[in-house]
């Protein structure tokens, strides 16, 4: 047996072997990569010293010698380009946070009111999904920032709301809270009501398992969590105070601003993404069988908590991975703020730093990791979501 | 003796007046209840907030016509001015073909009519010839469009047609060795073989390369609608095979290949648009050899390609992995091949079932050609924005109503292409699932 089997496969030309055509197949590739690979490092060398264009990362040492007009930590423009490079990240995961967190509130609020039972109700989300989904994002990044901020009157003509805000195209002014010295008895109430309501969680249950008896215990959470906040403020003697903007020379002094470049961006992002979100939401309702709430209603549960132990954990196991690829997307959208000046990392870094040094290779490089590790974090989290939450059949 | 049975139906009686007919359809739909009642108004509401503003801006007190701003201003015109429509219809040849000089824009104008003229018969399903228009829509149609946007005539020089000879020489070589000394082809198949990759090739070089009289335009000229068709119909024609090729090699046996195919793929599925802009403007450059100068659209069109083939790869890997084991097996069983099995059995029903995902991400593609305006390039969105400048238009309401009108031109397509997906899912649903 063995004989013939040698003896057929001698008869086979090395060319008809499959194993053979593999090795052969991944040999040309490597064999292309390393060349191309090659041919690029020798071009982009001889490139780069024939425009006298330095290499290496020292450029990050340099100062940068430029202003950001938003800036989550301290810089000046005697600060180095690796300081502008965190200024402008952080500025990327700001906005990216912000977005990710109103965008998942509307698209879940609108994706909900196309589900509605309600005519009117139900048609307006489906013209906002379709009006939003089917524009370009970076056109309502325009729209939003040169058409209704940029278009607000200055300083002086100001529209305020309670003498509060102020909106004027140089931004939104808000009053900023002040914190004197004890005011971390706050901090320490706000973390001691959500332990209070952790455990009063776990005692809920055990009283539910033990004599069947329900207690209501997401108000009750709702009352620790800020109510002890609100005595831990009056019993402190009211240690936060607002600093409020005042309107001196030719603009606001005080208080906090949002630079009508984050505002616009933020804008857009939100109701760009909600619109997918809304279409994710709606879906994964849908992929719920109509038998799980009659089996629901059938075991006698109401209407709430039919959606709130049945349907939405079920719903949520079809939402949560297109939903995390949608928070990514809005992440790697954020980086349209280029288009209108807001200083986030392709701003600041591939932009302003790549003008001034030329280092193209390195900026890019290190631009386009920091986008790579973002998304891979992210896979990595979706992976180890459909691992747990993936349905155990057979 | 009485019957209290009846031995005879009672007659039908008309459902009650509040359940059917106009009544019926809204206590159902708008006051079933006393939120939805709320619901309801607050809706009704929303709508009169929105609805009237608009068809008053867009519509009723809308400047239609206008020799130049001034018919636009207010002041001017002694009345409020909503939308500017007389600055769009000023601006749309520009809108519609760049810059591209005004007597050779029946060039542009041509292209648009003979692929419209060729997608319409395409996309209609009960229209016959779809093979043939294929073959003109994916062979023909380019290289035509090519020559007529950029006038053809390009300069090749000896050099190539010295290398093609010697290529073609070698191929020859190779198919005469796999054939008299390998014994695996047949010697006209594999003289067919080269012949059906280098007369083609040959063709479209030397057409291209002729002097058809026809006047160069840069691509720098190039804007508006055309630069917007142009990048995303290449995007999505590259892409295809592209992905193709990627998502069969991501599930190819082969480690190294495998590995290859993932590493591209979450690359450029990882990283910004933008930043894939920046690197073909600014990064590609640097890789090519000294003296060797690409067109800036074309580096563009390089890496959208590029880009737009991972997010195709990744669909077309979810139609491969619909496909049951079974027809893998069968198809091997009948003793195929790697590549006849997946052109006639797997790649037809995977990627029939991916229409849907194919035409998402071209609408993608679509709304993101928008991004090359800030490489320099005037896609229609640039070209708008770059007339807000024009200090003949500089009117309060120009720039609203330029918006305006690129969010109508992106909306239509973008929707009809999604209607359209819809259509064909439809169509295409055998019926096998579930």
């Amino acid at each position: 047996m063995a004989v013939s089997e040698q003896a057929d496969a001698a008869k086979v030309a090395l060319w008809n072997n499959p194993r053979f055509r593999a090795l052969l197949s991944q040999a040309v590739l490597i064999f292309a990569i390393v060349w191309m690979g090659y041919e690029i490092v020798t071009n982009t060398v001889s490139n780069l010293e024939r425009q006298n264009i330095a290499s290496g990362f020292g450029f990050l040492e340099n100062t940068a010698g430029f202003g950001i007009i938003q800036t989550l930590v301290p810089y000046a423009e005697d600060s180095t380009y690796g300081r502008a490079f965190l200024v402008g990240l952080l500025n990327t995961l700001l906005v990216a946070f912000f977005g990710i967190i109103f965008a998942t509130i509307l698209g879940f609020i609108i994706g909900i009111a196309r589900l509605s039972k309600n005519w009117v109700i139900s048609r307006l989300a489906a013209v906002y999904v379709e009006v939003f989904r089917n524009t370009p994002l970076l056109l309502q990044i325009f729209f939003w920032y040169f058409a209704v901020l940029r278009a607000v009157p200055g300083p002086r003509e100001s529209l305020s709301a309670f003498g509060l805000f102020f909106l004027n195209n140089r931004g939104l002014y808000m009053p900023a809270p002040v914190f004197s010295d004890n005011a971390y008895i706050i901090l320490v109430a706000f973390i001691a009501g959500i332990f209070s309501a952790i455990a009063l969680r776990w005692w809920a249950k055990q009283r539910q398992i033990r004599t069947g008896q329900q207690f209501p215990v997401f108000i009750s959470s709702l009352g620790l969590i800020f109510g002890f906040p609100i005595i831990a403020f009056f019993a402190a003697g009211m240690p936060i105070t607002l600093d409020q903007p005042e309107l001196s020379g030719f603009n606001f002094k005080g208080g906090m601003t949002m630079i009508p470049e984050f505002a616009s961006l933020l804008l857009a992002l939100t109701i760009y993404t909600a619109s997918f979100i809304a279409e994710i939401v709606r879906a994964g309702i849908l992929a719920v069988s109509h038998g799980q709430s009659e089996a629901a209603h059938a075991l006698g549960l109401r209407v709430n908590p039919t959606l709130r132990l049945v349907v939405i954990p079920q719903a949520m196991r079809v939402i949560i991975p297109p939903l995390t690829s949608q928070f990514l997307n809005l992440t790697k959208n954020s980086s349209l703020a280029v288009a209108i000046a807001y200083p986030d990392l392709v701003s600041v870094f591939a932009g302003t730093v790549l003008n001034q040094t030329g280092q193209a290779v390195e900026i890019l490089l290190m631009t386009m990791g920091v986008y790579l590790i973002i998304s891979i974090i992210t896979s990595m989290f979706m992976n180890w979501y459909n691992a747990r939450m993936s349905l155990v059949e057979r | 003796m009485t019957h209290y049975v009846r031995t005879k139906d009672a007659p039908l009686l008309p459902p009650p007046a509040s359940t059917t007919g106009i009544v019926g359809w809204l206590r159902e739909n708008l006051f079933s209840s006393v939120t939805n009642t709320i619901l309801t108004f607050i809706g009704l509401y929303l709508i009169y907030l929105i609805v009237p503003p608009i068809i008053n801006w867009g519509f009723l007190s809308a400047v239609w016509t206008g020799e130049d701003g001034d018919a636009c201003r207010s002041e001017k015109v002694g009345r409020a001015v909503g939308a500017c429509w007389a600055f769009v219809e000023a601006k749309f040849g520009q809108i519609i073909y760049g810059r591209y000089p005004v007597e050779e824009r029946w060039r542009v104008t041509l292209v648009y009519v003979l692929g419209f003229g060729a997608l319409i018969p395409m996309v209609v399903p009960s229209l016959p010839y779809k093979g043939l228009n294929a073959l003109f829509l994916l062979a023909i149609y380019p290289v035509v469009a090519f020559i007529l946007l950029t006038g053809g005539n390009i300069d090749i020089g000896t050099g190539f047609w010295i290398g093609f000879a010697v290529l073609v020489a070698i191929l020859l070589g190779v198919a005469f060795f796999a054939a008299s000394v390998a014994k695996i082809i047949e010697l006209r198949d594999g003289i067919k073989g080269v012949a059906m990759f280098a007369v083609p090739f040959a063709a479209v070089v030397l057409v291209s390369s002729a002097d058809l009289g026809l006047a160069p335009v840069e691509t720098s000229l190039w804007g508006g609608l055309l630069v917007t068709l142009v990048v995303a119909v290449t995007g999505i024609v590259a892409s295809m095979p592209i992905g193709i090729l990627l998502a069969l090699g991501r599930r190819s046996q082969m480690p190294i290949i495998r590995l290859f195919c993932i590493a591209f793929i979450e690359f450029w599925r990882g990283v910004p648009l933008i930043t894939v802009l920046f690197m073909s403007s600014v990064m590609l450059p640097l890789f090519l050899p000294e003296g060797v100068n690409f067109d800036k659209l074309l580096r563009v069109l390089i890496g959208v390609a590029l880009f737009s083939a991972a997010y195709m790869a990744e669909v077309v890997r979810g139609g491969l992995q619909a496909i049951p084991r079974g027809q893998y097996e069968g198809a091997m069983a009948l003793g195929l091949s790697y590549w006849k099995m997946m052109r006639m059995i797997v790649l037809p029903q995977a990627l029939k079932m991916v229409i849907p995902g194919i035409v998402n991400t071209f609408i993608g593609l679509f709304k993101d050609t928008t991004l090359v305006l800030i490489v320099g390039l005037f896609d229609l969105l640039g070209i708008i924005q770059l007339n807000f400048t024009d200090p003949n238009w500089s009117t309060p309401s120009t720039s609203h109503s330029g918006y305006a009108f690129a969010a109508i031109l992106f909306f239509v397509f973008c929707f009809g292409m999604s209607r359209y997906s819809i259509f064909m899912e439809n169509r295409l649903d055998t019926g096998h699932r579930n």
